[in-house]
């Protein structure tokens, strides 16, 4: 069994907490699990990407038209590598853009319609979610990963079970945010659910 | 009772930290550098008390405590970044002709893309120019193992030994197993002796030793497992590092078998093998990140083999001689080499405008408010802000636009001193942040007032080393040992340099501190100005800030101080509140006070 997550995001976001959590429910689940991160200069506000390869693989970054599911933070992030998706891969939006400091001085624009189209058209089964309005509903808009793995355990896609992925959401979180973060998981694996 | 056998999921870092504790290590130096830092901090996380760690001050230092720890006897591992090695070269080139009785680990961490790095340099040319051998990990587990062999070496062959991961293996997580026992290291101490006195005539003696010693090592990594040779044919590909791991995912993806040479150990070059790996072959791909290091070592043994086989790489072209290699670009350099054609690809849509995202400064910096009072300070001067290696090189992105040069560590006071002496009227302000201040910057203060250069210093003192991730320094008083020491304060440390004109300023009160910067500026002869203001990530906000209904949407709160919390929704400025830490810069800025604070 192979399989790719790719996490895409703004630097501050959590993207690497996200993939951390992945990564270890997939390790707990007894599967062989690589994966790499973006840290340093471009965790300031940057463009992020985590690879979580779940399955024996030789390297740590998902090969283009490889990954089974993709997790746009923001909506430029998820179209920006969009073309990681495999043809069956499903992918999942945060409806939240963060407007970078160019677009804001009018150097760049950021036309986020012409982007959700351009996902819809690439990607049939795109899921698109506020998670920053559930992460605000459960107290801390810092709980947007934890939401979103919420979101991509309801899709039924990953290879792991939601007993999994919450145990280690409840295991590597700080004691005094585990209400928030169970919480955060709750409203976003319920929002697929409705 | 059998040895306690956890999986777990290491970083690369984690699990070089685990590595080097398994073997032993004794004592442990470094200076913080992207993609190094975590392997020192790992260790002082894990400590079982018995190990000493510090962060040194700079690499040159730290180079020299674990050597002389080394000499004493101690399994000794110094950390750096590939430029860090540039200013730990001094002692890393006579230390190769001394030696050590310890085994001593150089993990240096190259950086090829750059991700974070002012170079692509490639330290296996150090390994080669310094004659000490070179470890270069294709994974994480196999980063794990490799410092336990690199310590092992190093006291067969009395060498440090380097252990060169890149940023792809540096930060990439995976499973392996961590026995919990450790190899006890006891270390012997110091014995006197006429070999740890470098002198001319022990030089010359030493060089021809070490150069000796070359094929001994060479014989040594033909067996190691590291460097192996797999498959047939008259065609092979050679490849090393994180570029083996995507050449072996290609190959299973192409479904072709070809002979292949994995070198774990790029210097020195592994003769016997890879003698036994190019007999028979017609032509050689190899695929290597950065230099051609095993390109041209795979090339001088060809001169003996009447240029048999043909060697392919970078120096033929089939390969980029920058940048971070891909499984893609791989992938189309492994099918041209091996005749097979590439689809073209289909059609696409064509993607909308995307969002560039530069790195910024974080909202709430003190570093923005530190630039932007230059800035109005300077104003009216012809200026010219020399910058330097830290978060605060950011300031340069516009609308700051307050980085003028940045070269390597320190350089910043210098730099301004030389354009100083070619271009008297203008105004020369250097920025540097805390750590790099001690790292390397103090020279460059005693240099100015040695020699009355009349330049201005803007120590922008945020309480810790924030770009690498918030590591202490000597103005924190903070060890990695847990213990708090004399902290060295920087006002008293210039004034005791010499500099007449020395005065603090607070980044976040503009009205205060422009007349403040603008008098250490009109000082006759060097003048410091001290920026005092946490790192945000330092502490939790306590305010946020709002944007009220009068707003008159100038824009001036984005244009002014691009601010990443700031941008406008609905016709008026916004700030995000989780983003925002209350600095009250924008209310500063704004004309008509419409931006106001709120306690969160």
């Amino acid at each position: 069994m192979n399989y790719d997550i790719l996490i895409a995001g703004v630097g501050g976001q959590g993207t690497i907490l996200a993939s951390r959590l992945l990564a270890t429910a997939a390790l707990d689940a007894g599967f062989f699990t690589r994966t790499s991160e973006t840290i340093g200069m471009a965790q300031r506000g940057g463009c992020v990407v985590s690879h979580v390869r779940i399955g024996n693989e030789a390297s740590p970054i998902i090969p283009p038209k490889h990954t089974d599911l993709l997790i746009g933070f923001e909506p430029g992030e998820a179209a920006r590598n969009i073309g990681s998706l495999s043809a069956n891969g499903i992918c999942i939006v945060n409806t939240r853009p963060i407007m970078p400091v160019t677009a804001s001085l009018g150097n760049m624009s950021y036309e986020v319609e012409s982007i959700y189209e351009y996902i819809k058209l690439k990607v049939a089964a795109a899921i698109f979610v506020d998670a920053y309005s559930l992460a605000e509903e459960a107290g801390s808009v810092k709980t947007i990963n934890v939401v979103l793995l919420g979101v991509a355990t309801a899709t039924g896609h990953l290879p792991l079970s939601r007993e999994t992925i919450e145990r280690v959401i409840a295991e590597n979180v700080p004691k005094r945010y585990m209400d928030l973060n169970s919480k955060a998981f709750k409203l976003g694996f319920e929002s697929q659910n409705k | 009772m059998g040895v306690n056998v956890v999986k777990r999921l290491l970083m690369g870092n984690e699990a070089i930290a685990f590595g080097a504790m398994k073997a032993g290590v004794n004592v442990v130096t470094g200076y913080p550098g992207t993609p190094s830092t975590e392997v020192l901090e790992t260790i002082a996380k894990n400590n079982p008390g018995d190990i000493y760690v510090e962060w040194s001050v700079n690499e040159k230092v730290a180079m020299e405590i674990a050597a002389g720890a080394a000499y004493a006897g101690a399994r000794t591992l110094v950390t750096m970044k590939q430029v860090g090695l540039n200013v730990a070269s001094d002692p890393l080139m006579s230390l190769s002709y001394i030696g050590v009785k310890g085994g001593m680990v150089v993990l240096v961490a190259d950086d090829p893309g750059p991700f974070s790095s002012q170079t692509e340099q490639d330290t296996r040319h150090f390994a080669k120019f310094s004659n000490l051998p070179v470890f270069d990990p294709t994974s994480p587990e196999e980063a794990f193992e490799m410092i336990q062999s690199a310590f092992e070496l190093s006291e067969i062959v009395e060498l440090p030994v380097f252990l060169r991961p890149t940023t792809r293996v540096c930060h990439a997580c995976s499973t392996i197993e961590v026995p919990d026992e450790r190899t006890k290291h006891v270390a012997e101490g110091f014995i006197k002796d006429p070999k740890w006195v470098i002198f001319p005539g022990l030089s010359y003696r030493k060089h021809i030793h070490i150069e000796g010693l070359q094929d001994k090592i060479s014989e040594i990594f033909s067996s190691l497992k590291y460097n192996s040779v797999t498959g047939s044919g008259k065609k092979g590909i050679a490849a090393s590092g994180i570029a083996y791991s995507y050449v072996q995912d290609v190959l299973s993806e192409l479904n072709v078998n070809i002979k292949l040479f994995k070198v774990g150990t790029p210097y020195p070059l592994p003769k016997t093998l890879a003698e036994n790996f190019i007999s028979d072959l017609d032509e050689v791909l190899v695929v290597e990140e950065l230099d051609p290091v095993v390109e041209e070592g795979l090339i001088e043994l060809t001169a003996k083999t009447a240029g048999k086989p043909i060697v392919y790489g970078k120096k033929s072209g089939n390969l980029p001689c920058a940048g971070d290699y891909t499984f893609e670009l791989v992938k189309s350099a492994i099918m041209k080499f091996v005749g097979l054609t590439c689809n073209t690809p289909e059609a696409e849509l064509i993607k909308p405008s995307l969002p560039v995202r530069p790195p910024v400064l974080c909202a709430g910096c003190p570093h923005r408010g530190s630039f932007y009072a230059v800035k109005m300070a300077m104003r009216k001067n012809k200026a010219v802000f020399t910058g330097d290696i830290g978060c605060y090189t950011l300031g340069n992105a516009k609308p700051l636009d307050m980085v003028d040069t940045c070269l390597c560590m320190g350089a910043g006071i210098t730099i301004a001193q030389g354009l100083q002496h070619v271009e008297p009227d203008t105004k020369h302000i250097a920025f540097i942040g805390d750590s790099t201040f001690f790292h390397t910057g103090i020279p460059g203060i005693i240099n100015a007032v040695y020699n009355n250069t009349n330049v201005t210093v803007a120590i922008l003192d945020n309480s810790t080393t924030a770009m690498t991730g918030h590591q202490p320094h000597p103005g924190t008083g903070k060890t990695m040992m847990g213990s708090i020491s004399e902290k060295i304060d920087i006002f008293n440390l210039v004034k005791a340099c010499g500099v007449k004109h020395v005065v603090k300023a607070n980044p976040f009160d503009l009205k205060e501190s422009v007349p403040v910067i603008q008098e250490a500026v009109n000082f006759e002869g060097p003048s410091v100005i001290i920026f005092e203001g946490p790192c945000i990530a330092l502490f939790k906000p306590s305010k946020t800030y709002t944007v009220k209904e009068e707003c008159i949407s100038c824009r001036k709160c984005i244009t002014e101080i691009g601010c990443p919390a700031i941008s406008m929704k609905d016709g008026k400025a916004y700030i995000e509140p989780s983003l925002c830490y209350g600095c009250d810069l924008c209310a500063q800025i704004c004309p008509i006070d419409a931006i106001g604070g709120k306690n969160k």
